[in-house]
This record gives structure tokens, C-alpha cells and sequence, in this order.
């Protein structure tokens, strides 16, 4: 599989003449990771945005495996095989539910899957306020990974947790990756992470 | 030093006068009902009484007593009062979501009509739509209602907006959460409070409104025992020492008024979790 950003140019409303984004390609095939870097205010998070059809790019567009994602999207029953992780987690979830029926609305992920991101079983009857950040962001990566999921978009998932919880965090992702065949963008600002994590890395 | 515990938490104390206003406020409601006939009778045995026993805000220039007028005048106010505000929060909870949800088009026409009724002032607003509606009870509650929905509608449509563009509901609508589901999970419980606050919050103004509206003469008609009325009427009087025809009454509406202030602002204090911690 393939997902695709052909030709993509954006701009934000009343803001033509200065797009975030021209003429810009990509394409991340099942399996690969690519790193995506560019210092603050390039459109990092907007092409992530775009790529997960949040945003509809004014020129160009975003293909899964040659048809228009938009439509694509359409026709899978439930789950979008195009998944986002958030950087701010707790955004990302709605604040006045129980995590545990937040998860359960997206599909409950299967036991193995939470006990390899250490998530308790305790959690899932709290608020997310009462989480910490990289709980939530582990969380989150739960819920992301459905079993449709075939791409994940990483929006600077680990810049605002520690190192322990980072290295853990990549640690998992890599294996899940490799072992579905995932295609992976990483969105990171630390290039040593990318180099080491990565197949290709692309800047914008 | 040991802080004492206190006795009661404020989510206890805050239930507790909600319960109090509410039933206050029910109570003057169906008490001015009931005695609605007895306000109006006439004994001209007893005219221009001074406040004391039995008669404990006096009486008028026909006799009649005016705790039980200020009374039935209380509960028509709010009878008008809740009827308007009702009338308002839908008004505005229909147009609020249909400019965040149709599209710029109808968000800009919703916007224009919104800005247009604020722009004109509101006793002059009410006045008009009371007028064209010929006053009476029909004008007052059009006019009332017709004005006052821009600003909770304002709050509506942003909030609404807001959320339809939450990170939570963008993720909830990618993991095929279907679209109801979102509507009733995750939208509704982030806005009633607000629309829920917004609306008690309408009250004291409808009622003031009304009320103003009918002391200027646009509004309810003399025969009907309204606070407007009373207070308009016990103007000719107040020369000739008898303060307590407007006072109580006008107390009485001050007392009305606060008391719905004060429970919107309980309400919005016990639904915004932010605040818990205040």
C-alpha cells in the first residue's frame, strides 16, 4: 500500500501569496518509516493534517494506493487505515469521558497491545486529567492502532515526554511497525532521533 | 494550625441554594396565581394604608393590597420571564449550530442578522416588536424574545465550532466513530452547560426588560397586575409621600432579578469543572 501527496500547495485563508506548503510531494509505502524535518512554521503539522484528510490541500492531492483518500476513507467500514497520533495528547482526547469508553467507541485494542504499552487496566476507568502526559500519549497510541491501520502519522509524539518514556515509546513502535508492515511518518525535531529511527528522511 | 473542616463542601452548599431559589422563585410563581383575584379587589374602606399589619406593604389609592399585587406582578414577570428565555435559548441554540455546521454561507448570514439585533439598542428593539405585535401580553413576550437570543447564540455558534474541530472529535471521527455517537457523546456534554448557564442568565434580563417596557407604557396593558404597571402607576403618588407603592415592588423585582443571577452563576459553577478548584 501507498500513500501519496501529490503536487500538495496550502495555504491558510487569506493567505495566498505566502503558502505553507508548494508543490510538495511525498509518498510513504507500507513499511517504511520516513522522517520528516524542517525548522518551526514550515507545515510540518499541516502536511500531517493533509495526509490525514483534517485539511484539504487547495492544489494537488493525497492518494491511498491511486484513489483520492477522501473517497478512499469512504469506503472502509469503521476505521480509517490512515491514523494521526496528536503532539498534545491531552487534547486529543475528550476530557469529561472515562478513557476506558473513549477506547472502547474506537474499538477496544486487544489485551497484548496494552500490556506492551504498559497500560493498566486501572486507567481505563479514570479521566484523562488524571494521567500523566506520556500515560495519555500511550494511550492515545493504543487507540490509533487498530487493526485497520495501515499508515501512522506521528505528530512530534515524543517531544514533550521524557527520555525513559521516549526510548520506550519508539521502542514499541518500531516493532509493531516492522511486524505489520506499517508505513510510518515521524515528525520529530531532534535529527539524531530520526537518523536512527528512519529509512528516508525528507525536508521540507 | 489544624483548618477546621468545614462543615458542608461547596458542591453541598451550591445544591443547597439552588434548591432554595428554585423553590422560592416556584413558590412566588404559584402563590401570585393563586391570589391573582384577591390583588385585584378593591375596598375603599382601607385606601393609602401605610406598610404595617395586616397589610404588610400597604395599600394603594383603591384599597387594594399591594404585598398581594407585588406578588401576582412577581409572578407574572417570571411566568414571561421563563417563557421568553425558553423561547430565546432555542432560537438561539438553532441558529448557533447552523452557522457552526452549514458552512460559511449560512455562518455569515447568521453572523450579519446576529450583529444587526445587537447593534440596535435592546429597550428600543423590544419596544418596536412590541409595538408592531400590538403590546399586550403577545408584544411584550415577542419582543422580549426576539432580542434577546444574538448573544447566547454567539456563545452557541463558537462553541459549537470549537468542538467540531477538537482534536478529540477529529480522532473519534478517523477511528469511524459514527457521526450520532460524536454528536451525542462528545458534543452535547461540552455544550449544555454553557447553553444551560447562558439561558438561566437570559432570565433577569427578560424580566427587567418586560418590565421597563411596560413602565414606558409598550407593554403589558393597566389591567394587568405587572410590576411595569405598578411602578408606573405609583409614580403620581410618590409626591404625595406614598413611597411605599413603588419601594416594596421595586424590591421585590431587585430580590427576583438577583436571585436568577445568582443561580446561573451557581449553575455555571457547578458544571465548569475548571472551576471546581476556585
Amino acid at each position: 500500500m501507498t500513500l501519496e501527496a501529490k503536487k500538495i500547495t496550502f495555504w491558510y485563508r487569506g493567505k495566498k501569496k505566502k503558502p505553507v506548503l508548494s508543490n510538495f510531494d511525498l509518498t510513504l509505502s507500507s513499511g517504511e518509516r520516513v522522517g520528516l524535518k524542517a525548522p518551526s512554521g514550515r507545515g510540518k503539522t499541516t502536511l500531517c493534517r493533509i495526509l490525514a484528510g483534517y485539511e484539504r490541500p487547495q492544489k494537488g492531492t493525497v492518494l491511498l494506493d491511486g484513489s483520492p483518500l477522501r473517497k478512499a476513507a469512504g469506503t472502509y467500514r469503521g476505521a480509517c487505515p490512515v491514523q494521526m497520533v496528536w503532539q498534545h495528547p491531552e487534547t486529543a482526547v475528550d476530557p469529561l469521558l472515562r478513557l476506558g469508553t473513549t477506547l472502547r467507541e474506537a474499538g477496544m485494542p486487544d489485551r497484548r497491545l496494552l500490556e506492551r504499552l504498559h497500560i493498566e487496566e486501572g486507567w481505563l476507568e479514570r479521566f484523562p486529567a488524571e494521567l500523566s502526559g506520556g500515560e495519555l500519549q500511550r494511550f492515545c497510541l493504543a487507540r490509533a492502532l487498530r487493526p485497520e491501520t495501515k499508515f501512522l502519522l506521528c505528530d512530534e509524539i515524543s517531544s514533550m515526554l521524557d527520555l525513559a518514556t521516549q526510548a520506550q515509546i519508539w521502542h514499541f513502535l518500531l516493532e509493531e511497525a516492522e511486524a505489520r508492515g506499517m508505513g510510518l511518518l515521524i515528525i520529530s525535531h531532534d535529527d539524531a532521533l530520526l537518523d536512527h529511527l528512519c529509512t528516508r528522511i525528507v525536508a521540507i | 494550625m489544624k483548618r477546621r473542616e468545614k462543615l458542608y463542601n461547596r458542591r453541598q452548599t451550591t445544591l443547597f441554594f439552588l434548591a432554595a431559589a428554585i423553590f422560592v422563585l416556584a413558590a412566588v410563581t404559584v402563590s401570585g396565581i393563586l391570589v391573582e383575584e384577591r390583588a385585584a379587589a378593591t375596598d375603599f374602606s382601607r385606601t393609602n394604608l401605610a406598610p404595617g399589619i395586616p397589610y404588610l406593604f400597604g395599600t394603594d389609592w383603591m384599597g387594594r393590597d399591594m404585598f398581594l399585587r407585588t406578588l401576582s406582578g412577581l409572578s407574572l414577570s417570571i411566568r414571561i420571564g421563563v417563557l421568553t428565555a425558553a423561547v430565546s435559548a432555542v432560537t438561539a441554540l438553532c441558529l448557533g449550530t447552523a452557522a457552526a455546521v452549514f458552512g460559511s454561507r449560512v455562518d455569515a448570514a447568521v453572523s450579519w442578522v446576529i450583529d444587526l439585533v445587537m447593534g440596535i439598542p435592546h429597550i428600543l428593539l423590544v419596544m418596536l416588536i412590541s409595538i408592531a405585535c400590538g403590546r399586550g401580553f403577545v408584544g411584550v413576550v415577542a419582543g422580549v424574545s426576539l432580542s434577546h437570543w444574538p448573544s447566547l447564540a454567539r456563545v452557541v455558534r463558537t462553541e459549537v465550532l470549537q468542538i467540531k474541530s477538537a482534536p478529540y472529535v477529529l480522532a473519534a471521527e478517523k477511528l469511524g466513530v459514527s457521526r450520532l455517537q460524536i454528536v451525542r457523546r462528545h458534543m452535547i456534554p461540552h455544550l449544555f452547560p454553557q447553553f444551560l448557564t447562558g439561558t438561566i442568565l437570559l432570565f433577569p434580563h427578560a424580566i427587567l426588560h418586560e418590565a421597563s417596557v411596560t413602565f414606558l407604557g409598550f407593554g403589558l396593558s393597566s389591567e394587568q397586575p405587572a410590576i411595569g404597571v405598578i411602578l408606573s402607576e405609583s409614580m403620581q403618588y410618590l409626591t404625595t409621600g406614598r413611597w411605599w407603592l413603588a419601594l416594596f415592588p421595586g424590591l421585590a423585582l431587585v430580590f427576583v432579578v438577583v436571585l436568577f443571577a445568582m443561580l446561573g452563576e451557581r449553575v455555571r459553577k457547578l458544571l465548569d469543572p475548571a472551576s471546581v478548584h476556585e
